[in-house]
């Protein structure tokens, strides 16, 4: 089992998005988490959809989902160079104490404090996998109460024309 | 010219050839309706609208032309929801319109409302919510381009009322242009795979052709016909590509499956190469998967790159259309002038053969329903289109009539769908006016569409009915038999006096009760211009052999139970 990273060109149009999820729902295969916006062209979304699963059922999942009518065209970021990115908001149970430490670790990551009040305290961080990851092995032992994510999003990198 | 909504869906269905549509009126339809009423298309007043469905499915498949069924919103729609899964499962093209409250009522719970395109979202190729009316015609086009190229399939186009009253000037889109949908890219299979294939296939000791219900689609039985006459290699096929290859030829093995001769699975199994054409390794035909012909390469042709890899392993993939492939297939074997040596092949095939013959125990007083096939046969050639219901009758007709042409064996394959076989019928006689047209039906399928008896006789179609009646849900009985201890477990269906019914519908009936009637009486109606019912009353005991029984390898059938 790995993780799978599609980024799905779909028509911006009403229903898409339930034709996709129901037609994944309807299969059983389990996604991890799914991102979706306007793109240059108003008419067209694109979604990055991360799966957790084997090549074979990847495999399927991508052919089912190339049926589709709606869905233009689909890439497998997974075996290609790409950039990705995730925003997080996490809210920390803070004290007057550790109010300075949770600035610092926000700092230390290019993450930013969004909002503080007497009992917590919430952190807004973009940024890979690795870097989230960091952030809330940091800010656990402080008591996380809420965490919010968008999902990964993700486009190829620029390969200098290879 | 100025046109309401409603008049610009006639249009467009005239301008995509439609000579017929099988609809029921409603309030959501009225608009459409009311364009009907003095437009020049055919319209079939169906008693149900699951007959309608049906009737356009069973119209496509006799003639490989879109079918058009029509609804009003609500339970209207919901009711086609059976027909349009039928016909998704077999990869039917049929373009189902429906009524929808107003726009603006839309999600309000409003009177007869019902969430169509979501209900139908997952059973159809698929559908359009149509919220302008500037977008009907471009819509309409889009649906019929949708459900009749690459793998076919049903669409659904859900109209509101006020779309259908509403009044633009009409333009006719002349081109379809769908950006996330081009078929054309998969038409063509790759060369250096047809190459693999064509020399696995010249090279191969132990072949087996498995043709399935794509080769059908694509109008490829002149292609396959000419791939296994150039080869001699044996061909088995799914019950929806009967008559493919005329089943009176030597290298037809007829149908393979759950109900398939026991030297056909055989031969199945123990070949060295299954050339699957337009079939899709479904579960009826592979048994236990992970011993399904576990020696053999595979190569398989289809359409639908979704098909391939999905259940079997394939060792050549080939993405295309079954026609086009075949053509370069057959070309590709004759360039390489090596005559393949299948002999010792065949000498093993006809041993399975004499050893296991497709047979019944002749045995008792009672009628068996598979003579009544038998005679069917012996009387009518190949010469019949027949629709059938599901269930044992529906496997009878399988094994005991010989099938010798395309398209003359309807039947619901994927979906099973008990209440079929009537409605195709008459959807089939519409789209072939000149083919005698018989539903075979059982005591317990015949009785879910039965209305539609007054459907045919409302068009005086010559529809001949032929039921085995066995008084249980035979299939049930067979199986409760065979693996639930006996246990008949509300399988035992009282049928009504069904030659009688028939009379009330105005249609003629006649019950069988013994063997010596059945020529006599089939000989008689079959000649005969009325819609008949023939109620034959068969040995309740009878069972469907050989059966792979669920779960199993398919060389582990059950040929009888003595």
């Amino acid at each position: 089992m790995s993780k799978h990273v599609l980024s799905v060109l779909v028509e911006n149009k009403f229903g898409v998005l339930a034709r996709i999820s129901s037609l994944i729902a309807g299969r059983g295969f389990n996604i991890d988490s799914l991102a979706v916006g306007e793109t240059e062209d108003p008419t067209a979304s694109r979604m990055t959809i991360v799966f957790d699963g084997d090549e074979k059922t990847i495999e399927q999942v991508k052919k089912q989902l190339n049926r589709l009518i709606d869905i233009i065209s689909i890439q497998d970021l997974t075996k290609e160079e790409h950039l990705e990115s995730e925003l997080i908001l996490c809210k920390v149970s803070v004290t007057p104490k550790t109010q300075p430490e949770l600035v610092e670790i926000a700092e230390t990551l290019k993450g930013e404090v969004a909002d503080v009040g007497t009992k917590t305290l919430t952190i807004l961080l973009v940024g890979d996998q690795a870097k989230v990851k960091t952030l809330l092995e940091l800010v656990k032992p402080y008591g996380i109460k809420e965490i919010v994510r968008t999902g990964r999003i993700a486009l190829t990198r620029d390969n200098g024309g290879k | 010219m100025k046109m309401k909504g409603a008049q610009i869906l006639i249009e467009c269905l005239k301008r995509e050839g439609v000579d017929v549509i099988f609809g029921y009126p409603g309030g959501a339809n009225l608009p459409i309706y009311d364009a009907l009423y003095d437009a020049p298309l055919k319209h079939i007043l169906v008693r149900h609208e699951q007959g309608a469905a049906h009737m356009a499915d069973g119209y496509a498949r006799a003639t490989g032309r879109v079918g058009v069924c029509l609804a009003t919103s609500g339970p209207g729609a919901t009711n086609l929801v059976t027909g349009l899964a039928t016909a998704f499962m077999d990869s039917i093209p049929v373009v189902a319109i429906t009524g929808q409250v107003r726009s603006y009522l839309i999600g309000n719970d409003a009177f007869q409302e019902a969430d169509v395109c979501g209900i139908t979202r997952p059973i159809t190729k698929h559908n359009f919510l149509v919220k302008d009316v500037n977008l009907l015609a471009q819509t309409i086009r889009e649906a019929f381009y949708i459900a009749g190229t690459g793998k076919p399939g049903p669409v659904l186009v859900d109209i509101p009322v006020d779309i259908s009253q509403a009044e633009i000037e009409f333009v006719w889109p002349e081109k379809v242009e769908i950006r996330g949908y081009k078929p054309e890219r998969f038409m063509e299979g790759h060369r250096g795979q047809i190459d693999k294939a064509a020399k696995l296939m010249v090279e191969a000791k132990k072949p087996v052709i498995y043709v399935g219900g794509g080769a059908i689609m694509s109008q490829a039985t002149e292609e396959v016909r000419e791939l296994v006459d150039l080869i001699g290699a044996p061909i088995t096929t799914t019950c929806m590509a009967l008559g493919i290859y005329p089943e009176d030829k030597p290298c037809s093995l007829r149908m393979l499956g759950m109900h398939g001769a026991a030297s056909t699975n055989y031969a199945v199994q123990y070949s060295d190469l299954l050339v699957n054409i337009g079939a899709r390794f479904d579960d009826r035909v592979t048994g236990k998967v992970e011993t399904f012909s576990p020696k053999s390469k595979k190569i398989h042709i289809d359409i639908d790159p979704a098909s391939i890899g999905k259940s079997v392993q394939v060792d050549v993939p080939i993405v295309g259309d079954v026609k086009r492939v075949l053509k370069e297939l057959i070309k590709e074997i004759k360039a390489l002038k090596k005559k393949p040596d299948y002999k010792e092949w065949w000498d093993q095939i006809h041993e399975w053969q004499k050893k296991h013959p497709l047979s019944y125990s002749k045995n008792g007083a009672k009628l068996k329903p598979q003579y009544v096939l038998e005679v069917l046969s012996d009387l009518t050639k190949g010469e019949i289109l027949m629709t059938t219901d599901v269930g044992q009758h529906q496997m009878w007709a399988c094994q005991f009539y010989r099938w010798t042409r395309p398209r003359t064996y309807i039947t619901s394959g994927g979906l099973g769908t008990m209440g079929y076989g009537l409605p195709a019928a008459i959807g089939a006689q519409f789209g072939r006016p000149k083919e005698r047209v018989i539903c075979l039906s059982g005591d317990g399928s015949f009785v879910m569409n039965i209305q539609e008896l007054a459907t045919a006789v409302d068009h005086k179609l010559p529809i001949k009915t032929i039921i085995l009646n066995n008084f249980y849900l035979g299939m049930v009985r067979q199986w409760q038999e065979m693996f639930y201890k006996k246990r008949f477990s509300y399988s035992a269906i009282r049928p009504p006096d069904f030659a009688k019914v028939a009379e009330g519908f105005g249609a003629r009936g006649v019950t069988i009760r013994k063997a010596e009637e059945v020529r006599p009486t089939l000989e008689k109606i079959l000649k005969d211009k009325e819609c008949w019912v023939v109620d034959c009353l068969c040995d309740e005991e009878e069972k469907v052999f050989p059966i792979i029984p669920p779960g199993k390898a398919i060389d582990e059938m059950i040929m009888d139970m003595a």
